[in-house]
């Protein structure tokens, strides 16, 4: 990686960083409730009447209740898990690629 | 693409519009239950036409090369890792990227199709997130409308020979953007306002969902960018091969 280009990514990373924590730190009382929850409370400001949805999850169907927070996070850190493995394997086999000087041969 | 392949498309694409037009139809995860069945419906079948079209340009790129799956599993990695991280905003709520730009500028709109089918699926099926009756709805806006998005973004600034972090960044964020524009029009289509119909229903949506995502966009585009210089840095011959770079180029334009 050039220097320019490992300067430029330090920048954003710090971008990054920042663009997650200042909403952290200068919203102190939020709960951070998710936007797609919003979303359903709006339906039910525009339409006047409160929704009742007509299908509900399939997980949620199965266990007869809501999925346990506890759980919901798991699940979620597996599919973060799943998705960083794959990418930052390959990155890594391309990473040690380069660093032999064989940039031309196959992974 | 075969003769087969198009046919079947143009075939699909034929029954989503008749569909499409013959009801007058009328979140980026749209959750489950909470759209209409006719909705569920139709923007299911509208989806069909370009996931069919994202396989076969999948397996006719896999079949030309096959190692072109390495950058093809990074870019639905890179889906995956960027729809799973909830983060906050600054309007005190929390909402979450799409990552489906990458895809989109390496492979096209319509392979990402199947990849944002894949991630809605798992958060589906596992996490209560999206649902199966509006995974159609979803599939639009997440792998269909903001791809689509990003793809036409990224070529127009090449063209104007807008440098290359620039346009994946713009392309990125802007995809992202529309990604929760469609859903609010998803939305407001089903649950029109009784004083000013769609419309006025649209801006209620977008307004919930807008101010949110304009950060997440930033950062999608900002993260999108990151990925690309790595690629860009470390794995010049794979995107020589699926023509992402020319041959003759070099592999960072800074680097000239």
């Amino acid at each position: 990686m050039s220097r320019k280009n490992k300067k430029l990514v330090l920048i954003l990373s710090i971008i990054c960083l920042l663009l997650v924590f200042i909403p952290l730190f200068t919203l102190r009382g939020a709960d951070f409730g998710g936007s797609d929850d919003q979303g359903s409370e709006t339906i039910s400001e525009v339409t006047g009447s409160t929704y009742t949805p007509w299908a509900e999850p399939v997980l949620e169907k199965l266990l007869g209740g809501t999925v346990p927070a506890e759980m919901e996070t798991l699940f979620f850190c597996v599919q973060t898990a799943i998705g960083t493995g794959i990418l930052f394997f390959f990155l890594g086999r391309m990473y040690e690629r380069k660093k032999l000087g064989r940039n031309n041969s196959d992974l | 693409m075969t003769k087969t392949q198009k046919k079947i498309i143009l075939l699909s694409s034929c029954i989503a519009l008749i569909l499409g037009i013959g009801t007058n139809s009328g979140a980026m995860h749209i959750m489950e239950g909470y759209l209409p069945l006719g909705y569920c419906v139709i923007w299911g079948v509208l989806c069909v036409p370009f996931v069919l079209a994202g396989y076969f340009s999948i397996r006719h790129r896999l079949k030309e090369n096959r190692r072109a799956v390495t950058l093809l599993a990074m870019a639905g990695a890179f889906i995956f890792i960027i729809s799973s991280l909830k983060i906050p905003s600054v309007t005190g709520s929390c909402s979450h990227m799409t990552g489906t730009g990458l895809g989109a500028i390496l492979f096209g709109p319509a392979s990402v199709s199947i990849l944002g089918i894949i991630v809605l699926l798992f958060q589906a099926i596992l996490l209560a997130h999206g649902g199966l009756t509006t995974l159609g709805a979803n599939t639009f806006s997440m792998a269909i409308a903001g791809p689509f998005v990003s793809y036409g973004i990224y070529a127009l600034c090449r063209k104007l020979k807008v440098s290359r972090s620039v346009s994946v960044f713009l392309s990125a964020s802007i995809g992202d953007l529309f990604t929760y524009c469609v859903t609010s029009f998803q939305l407001a289509l089903a649950y029109p306002s009784e004083s000013g119909g769609v419309r006025s229903s649209f801006l209620k949506f977008l307004a919930v969902f807008a101010p949110t995502q304009l950060p997440l966009a930033v950062l999608e585009g900002v993260l999108t960018v990151i990925v690309m210089i790595a690629l860009e840095s470390f794995a010049v011959k794979e995107l020589k091969e699926i023509g992402f770079l020319k041959k003759e180029e070099t592999a960072n334009e800074q680097e000239k």
